[in-house]
């Protein structure tokens, strides 16, 4: 089981460094889903089936068309891989965010209390020896987390929504700005 | 092929386990009896996914040949009739053409542009091919017969499927074509677009039947109503609305006609596919298929009831006929399909899913909630149950169709008359 994570670890790892380094936009683009497959792998890995198939659906499906989308769409030319950031203003905001981003998720992780599970099917030991007791691993099943979200995170679920409405939104307006394309009506 | 029960929910007839039924059970374990007992489940597994490369290969085999034949008795002419068997004069039909096709693919020169990107334009037929052979794994093809038994099954085979777009994308951009790279635009548009009416219309089955595994979709939908009426979704108003957009979003999906676009061989020369040639033509070729297979399969697991016959009278064919039965009746709709009707342009194609499918498919979901919390109506109250389960389907799509074809349709042929 160990073996299988470093082997997931690394293929995940390995392939976002070389999403990093490489100059071709669309080669890193497809190499990070690439590496998204790979964390999908964890998630299977680690027992959670269904937030696997939703990673897979989501990133692989989805979210690697709009980055490839936007690398198209934005590049004049094939040759054109000016990667570096436009202004010292930007290039500052980008920091901020990424370092913003980084803080959320670094304090998120670090405030998670982990529990040592035993592995799947092994009865529950009174009292691990270990630093942690060891209980049995929870078996969640999509209804389980269907529940989760209605009651528990509800909140955060409407908020997300409307958070991913408004960006949809923004979207369309800043897509729309042409005046002469919108009056076209189609027959 | 797991040998796990399934439970059927009622009416475990005499017929649900008899020889037939266990037929491929027994032909694998047979096979496997010799080996010792840490290998055997191993073999199980190769030996599932060797039946399900070699029974999909051949049915890929000849949907290709009867879809020629089709399209040609359609348009009035034979199709290929003139192969013999080899080293015979024997013709039958022309039944041995799709192994000519795929002889001819072989030896056929495999040309790479030099401006293309090698490593990519040689991966995208092979990740295609793979995702669509991977949507195979979770489809119970009879009572027994299940190679993965999975708890999101359904959720498996749609994210496999959306991982095909990416191929698409990577086909259109490594061959640095214009044609090709502007088809993958147009495909990947497509695509997306019907992602999302292809997965509203199979949510409501879930809601139903509460659970996201395919055995458990199928064991829902068991039973007979007075032993003629069976318990399929497609018999339930909102399942008859899911089913048809279920359909129309796979045809999409799978680049069939009225929504082949990406290959629009009279505009984009063959689209993503203009510099492909030899076997990773047939690849795609292969994959599409596939692709369409799969997408049945799953229709009729999530609204044909699966494996299970119309009637209890009709138990005694084995289950797996029965799915294999389906199945060609849907692939017939869809070589029909095909025949019938004409291209949709590219605005046409996308209005249409997001202006009239998505709508529909979300008010169905209303309707499928409305339906499971109904459960319990009896007497009079069904009818009243079924009336305005009808009413949600039929009133929004008369009303949508409409105000969406207010001022362009009917239409007008000026020039064909």
């Amino acid at each position: 089981m160990t073996a299988a994570l470093v082997l997931i670890a690394v293929f995940t790892l390995a392939t976002a460094a070389v999403a990093l380094s490489l100059r071709n936009l669309i080669h890193s683009a497809l190499l990070l889903s690439a590496s998204w497959f790979g964390i999908a792998a964890f998630y299977l890995w680690a027992g959670a089936e269904f937030v696997a198939f939703a990673q897979v659906l989501v990133y692989v499906g989805a979210v690697s068309m709009v980055i490839l989308f936007a690398v198209l769409l934005t590049r004049r030319s094939r040759a054109d891989t000016v990667i570096g950031p436009d202004s010292v203003a930007r290039a500052i905001s980008a920091v901020i965010t990424g370092m913003a981003v980084f803080g959320v998720l670094g304090v998120a992780i670090l405030k998670t209390s982990f529990t040592r599970f035993s592995p799947a099917g092994v009865p529950a030991l009174p009292g691990g020896t270990g630093v942690s007791p060891v209980i049995a691993a929870p078996t969640a099943t999509v209804r389980d987390i269907g529940i989760q979200l209605m009651s528990t995170h509800a909140a955060a679920l409407l908020i997300i929504g409307i958070l991913l409405t408004v960006a949809l939104l923004g979207a369309v307006v800043l897509a729309a700005q042409d005046g002469s394309e919108s009056k076209q009506e189609s027959p | 092929m797991n040998l796990a029960v399934i439970p059927v929910a009622a009416s475990v007839s005499e017929w649900s386990d008899s020889f037939l039924e266990r037929l491929p059970l027994v032909g694998r374990d047979w096979l496997t009896s010799w080996l010792p007992e840490p290998w055997r489940w191993l073999v199980n597994s190769l030996l599932s996914i060797a039946v399900i490369l070699s029974v999909f290969g051949l049915l890929f085999a000849y949907v290709t040949l009867a879809e020629r034949k089709i399209l040609g008795r359609i348009q009035n002419r034979p199709g290929p009739n003139r192969t013999p068997i080899p080293f015979t004069k024997l013709r039958f039909f022309g039944l041995a053409q799709p192994f000519a096709d795929g002889v001819k693919s072989l030896t056929k020169e495999d040309v790479v542009p030099r401006g293309a990107d090698h490593l990519l334009h040689f991966l995208a037929p092979v990740v295609l091919l793979a995702f669509s052979i991977l949507t195979f794994a979770v489809i119970p093809y009879g009572r027994h017969l299940v190679p993965v038994e999975l708890n999101a099954g359904v959720l498996y085979f749609f994210a496999a499927g959306a991982a095909t777009e990416l191929a698409v994308f990577m086909a259109g951009w490594a061959s640095r074509n214009k044609y090709s790279l502007l088809a993958a635009m147009r495909a990947l548009a497509q695509l997306i677009s019907y992602e999302l009416p292809l997965l509203l219309a199979w949510v409501p089955v879930v809601l139903v039947a509460g659970s996201l595994s395919t055995t458990e979709i199928v064991a829902a939908q068991a039973g007979w109503q007075f032993d003629i009426i069976p318990h399929w979704y497609v018999l339930t108003p909102w399942g008859a609305a899911g089913f048809a957009i279920f359909m129309i979003a796979a045809l999409a999906e799978s680049n069939r006609s009225p929504f082949d676009l990406p290959e629009a061989e009279s505009e984009l020369i063959a689209g993503h596919l203009t510099e492909y040639s030899g076997f990773k033509y047939a690849l795609f070729f292969m994959a599409e298929y596939f692709g369409m297979i799969a997408l049945s399969g799953m229709a009729i697991t999530l609204f044909l009831g699966g494996w299970h016959a119309p009637s209890p009278y009709l138990e005694f064919i084995p289950s797996y006929v029965w799915f294999m039965g389906k199945l060609s009746a849907l692939l017939l709709g869809f070589i029909w399909i095909r025949a019938t009707f004409p291209r949709l342009r590219m605005d046409q194609l996308t209005r249409f899913a997001w202006k009239f499918l998505v709508p529909l498919a979300l008010i169905n979901l209303g309707n499928a909630a409305f339906w499971s919390l109904s459960l319990h109506w009896s007497g009079p109250l069904q009818i009243l149950r079924w009336l305005i389960s009808v009413l949600v389907v039929v009133g929004p799509f008369v009303l949508l169709g409409r105000k969406l074809s207010a001022g362009v349709a009917p239409r007008v042929y000026r020039y064909a008359v």
